[in-house]
């Protein structure tokens, strides 16, 4: 309660700060926009749907292009965590592209799926998948051969080994890749939409985008806030709750 | 006395396991590790056995091949008279080091076996599992996770798992090692207690002398690597014993020494 008090008042004191900045024209308003212009735009914009519709085609595109990297990656990673071939050959090209920001697709992707949602998807794929392939990879070869003795002896095999030990004992390692692997998809399409304009939907990207094409900095930095508040809101949502589960069973992260 | 005569007359229990001509070496980095020599060793059903050596001799490696976990070089082990292939749930391991999954809690941990056992409801499961926990005294922190136990907590969780699944053979490695002296002997009794009611053979290592008088009918001891079987001493004394009782003293006295002389390189003995 006392901390949650604390948090309010920070974010409520640095906007006085920041309106008063731009009252005093000590910020000039051409460059930053007052935090009462911003909540303006934001309120017209979500009144007449545009941001409520933009969201909801972003989102869609994210979450699609991330549940395709959780059910591509995460077997892959099983795979290329068993097999040496695999290891030397599909773990070296995920440990390449993971290095390649993935809009760097973009031309690509355009040229291969044209303006469709294919292209926008593609490019997500290409930002996600390859972290949550090297995280599960990474925790499959972490677990302690101690677990499977142990496990082969009350009389797992196979299949069972994997499900009911191997994966719960990589899922420290799995967990944050997952989350390594949402961020990674949220920064893809952000600039995948300001990069590629897709007929099918406009998304917050391409809000952004125009935003800046009209000068219109409150737009800019309503977005940009909306933005942060999803990847907040996925964050404590989905990451928080798992790892604060993951830190109670396995004893960690006392701090 | 005709040898046949004396063997119909001892009416001796079936042998559990056999250990034939065992041996083992590990090919490492640094090149070939004895660890086993033509060990052979004999456990009657029911008998508690204890495995005592200095460090590295190789009694850890020859309970995983008891266990299945590991293949002998040489020489086989049998387990109510059928070779061993593999691990199986009638040999149930109680590990040298912590194996207790940490994404289960305790309860989930000791139904990690008993799940794999066919033809038990879930109700029954749950059921034996309670049954095991109560025995080793964990019954009030079935739902604990496994970091918040004691390390004392920890070994009775493993106990409860290693015995879930009912296993006519205990392989124990060195379990209460790493545990404080009070805690220990308090497990003694527990051990005994358990060992005696559910009938188990149990072969149990460990570095500590008195706590291998104290439980074992006999006490096997190794020499340093290679490991091979250097003497073997009979524990005739009454059961339940205390770790602290004069005759325990007596025999564990009497084995330190031998155990002082194995100690010493092969060819000055
Ligand atoms: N997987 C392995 N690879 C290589 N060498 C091994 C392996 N396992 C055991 N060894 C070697 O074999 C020898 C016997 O090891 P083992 O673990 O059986 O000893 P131990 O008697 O259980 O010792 P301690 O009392 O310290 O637990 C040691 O020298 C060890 O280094
Ligand atoms: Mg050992």
């Amino acid at each position: 309660m006392k901390r949650w008090l604390v948090a309010v008042s920070f974010f409520v004191v640095a906007t006085a700060l920041w309106e008063w900045l731009v009252r005093r024209g000590i910020w000039s308003p051409v460059l930053v926009p007052s935090p009462l212009d911003v909540g303006r735009y934001l309120i017209t914009a979500a009144e007449d749907g545009t941001l409520l519709q933009a969201t909801m085609v972003t989102l869609r595109r994210l979450v699609v292009g991330y549940v395709v990297s959780l059910v591509v990656g995460l077997p892959l990673g099983l795979v290329t965590a068993r097999f040496a071939v695999c290891q030397d050959t599909l773990g070296l090209v995920a440990l390449g592209l993971q290095t390649l920001p993935s809009v760097c697709w973009a031309p690509l992707a355009l040229l291969w799926f044209g303006q469709t949602e294919g292209s926008m998807l593609f490019i997500v794929i290409m930002g996600s998948l390859w972290s949550v392939l090297l995280a599960t990879t990474a925790g499959v070869q972490s677990v302690p051969p101690i677990y499977l003795r142990a496990a082969r002896t009350m009389g797992s095999r196979g299949v069972h080994t994997w499900l009911k030990v191997i994966l719960p004992a990589s899922l420290p390692f799995v967990v944050s890749g997952m989350k390594q692997g949402w961020a990674f998809a949220w920064r893809s399409l952000m600039a995948a939409e300001i990069y590629v304009t897709i007929l099918t939907g406009f998304g917050l990207g391409h809000l952004l985008h125009y935003g800046r094409e009209l000068h219109a900095m409150d737009a800019v930095l309503g977005i940009m806030l909306v933005i942060i508040a999803i990847g907040l809101l996925a964050d404590k949502l989905l990451f928080a709750r798992a790892e604060r589960w993951l830190h109670h069973r396995w004893g960690t992260g006392a701090l | 006395m005709n040898p046949l005569l004396t063997d119909e007359l001892r009416n001796e229990p079936p042998e559990k396991l056999a250990v034939h001509h065992v041996s083992k070496t590990f090919h490492t980095a640094h090149g070939p590790v004895a660890a086993l020599d033509n060990v052979s060793l004999h456990v009657r059903e029911g008998e508690f056995v204890c495995l005592v050596g200095p460090s590295g001799c190789g009694k850890t490696t020859l309970l995983n091949i008891v266990a299945g976990l590991e293949r002998p070089d040489r020489g086989e082990v049998l387990a109510d008279g059928k070779p061993v292939r593999g691990p199986g749930r009638d040999r149930m391991v109680m590990f040298q080091e912590p194996a207790l999954f940490p994404w289960l809690d305790v309860l989930g941990n000791v139904l990690f076996g008993l799940k794999l056992k066919p033809k038990l409801t879930s109700a029954q499961r749950r059921e034996v599992a309670l049954f095991y926990l109560q025995l080793v005294g964990l019954e009030k922190f079935i739902h604990a996770n496994i970091h918040e136990l004691s390390g004392g907590m920890k070994q009775r969780t493993a106990l409860a798992r290693a015995l879930a699944p009912n296993p006519r053979v205990l392989l124990m490695d060195e379990p209460f090692a790493s545990l404080d002296a009070m805690t220990r002997e308090q497990l003694y009794g527990d051990l005994q207690r358990i060992w005696s009611e559910r009938k188990k053979t149990i072969v149990f290592v460990t570095h500590n002398v008195r706590e291998a008088v104290c439980l074992g009918d006999r006490v096997i001891l190794f020499s340093p690597r290679p490991g091979r079987i250097r003497e073997e001493f009979a524990i005739p004394l009454p059961r339940p014993r205390d770790i602290n009782s004069v005759d325990v003293a007596q025999y564990a006295t009497e084995i330190t020494q031998a155990l002082k002389r194995a100690n010493l390189p092969e060819h000055t003995s």
